[in-house]
């Protein structure tokens, strides 16, 4: 379940439910606009995974909450950089119940959590979590073109 | 829309080699933890992990190799990589693995790395 908005030429927003299976949709809209933006395919590449990462930091939070929300994904470029906003603020439902092992079994695939937030660090320019907000996870990412 | 992972196992000698193929994120890293595990429980501690068909490793990819490292170096066994593109040994390289895994261009290279341990 996805909606991608364009809002203007230089605005985008995709708003997605919080299953892992979703990486891949939110990695090439990431990707599409890195490469509009400017930035070269390894730099869109380093997009696409910084936020990735950022995204499985929420996935996993749904997770625990036992909810399945919705994950906001906001894009804005201009001449000399992209930044990208991530937050889960979507209303919570209740996800189709799931077998237990396998709820067990993906939890410990993304509690790994530390490396998320270091290559999230390392691909981006600035990486900016906002601890003032409501939401429980939500956050701030630039990277310049040059 | 392709959104896996594709992995087979081919055993030669001593050596289990793990083709792994798609996309190795959070979704799949799961599968991907479960291979590494049957290769565990039979005893198979001189592992390969071939990324030749790899398009694309995150960090839930990483943390399974990570978490498993240890108890196949206990073993007296070791996990190498191997046939890896750039953008993917990029992501490697971020996170330090050249420095604690034995990373070669060729498959070959890694099944005589082993052979040469003994």
């Amino acid at each position: 379940m996805s909606a991608m908005d364009k809002v203007s030429n230089k605005d985008f927003v995709l708003k997605i439910s919080t299953q892992s299976t979703n990486l891949k949709i939110i990695r090439d809209f990431i990707t599409d606009i890195a490469r509009k933006a400017g930035f070269d395919e390894s730099a869109s590449f380093d997009i696409a995974l910084a936020v990735d990462e950022a995204c499985t930091n929420v996935i996993k939070h749904a997770y625990r909450g036992g909810d399945d929300k919705e994950i906001t994904v906001k894009v804005r470029y201009d001449s000399d950089k992209i930044i990208i906003s991530i937050s889960d603020t979507g209303k919570g439902f209740k996800s189709e119940l799931e077998d237990e092992a396998a709820v067990k079994k993906r939890l410990n695939s993304l509690q790994r959590g530390g490396l998320g937030i270091f290559l999230m660090k390392k691909t981006m320019d600035e990486v900016v979590f906002d601890k003032d907000s409501d939401l429980m996870n939500s956050v701030k990412m630039t990277k310049y073109l040059h | 829309m392709q959104t896996d992972i594709k992995m087979n196992i081919v055993e030669k000698d001593e050596i289990a080699t793990l083709h792994v193929g798609g996309y190795l994120d959070a979704h799949t890293a799961s599968k991907f933890e479960s291979k590494i595990q049957e290769l565990i429980q039979s005893e198979k501690y001189n592992i390969i992990l071939n990324f030749a068909n790899l398009e694309y490793i995150s960090s839930a990819g990483l943390g399974v190799i990570m978490g498993n490292i240890e108890d196949i170096r206990n073993h007296d066994g070791d996990i190498k990589l191997t046939e890896m593109s750039d953008k993917i040994y990029r992501v490697f390289d971020l996170v330090g693995f050249p420095s604690l895994y034995e990373i070669y261009k060729t498959q070959e290279e890694t099944e005589s790395s082993f052979g040469s341990k003994s």
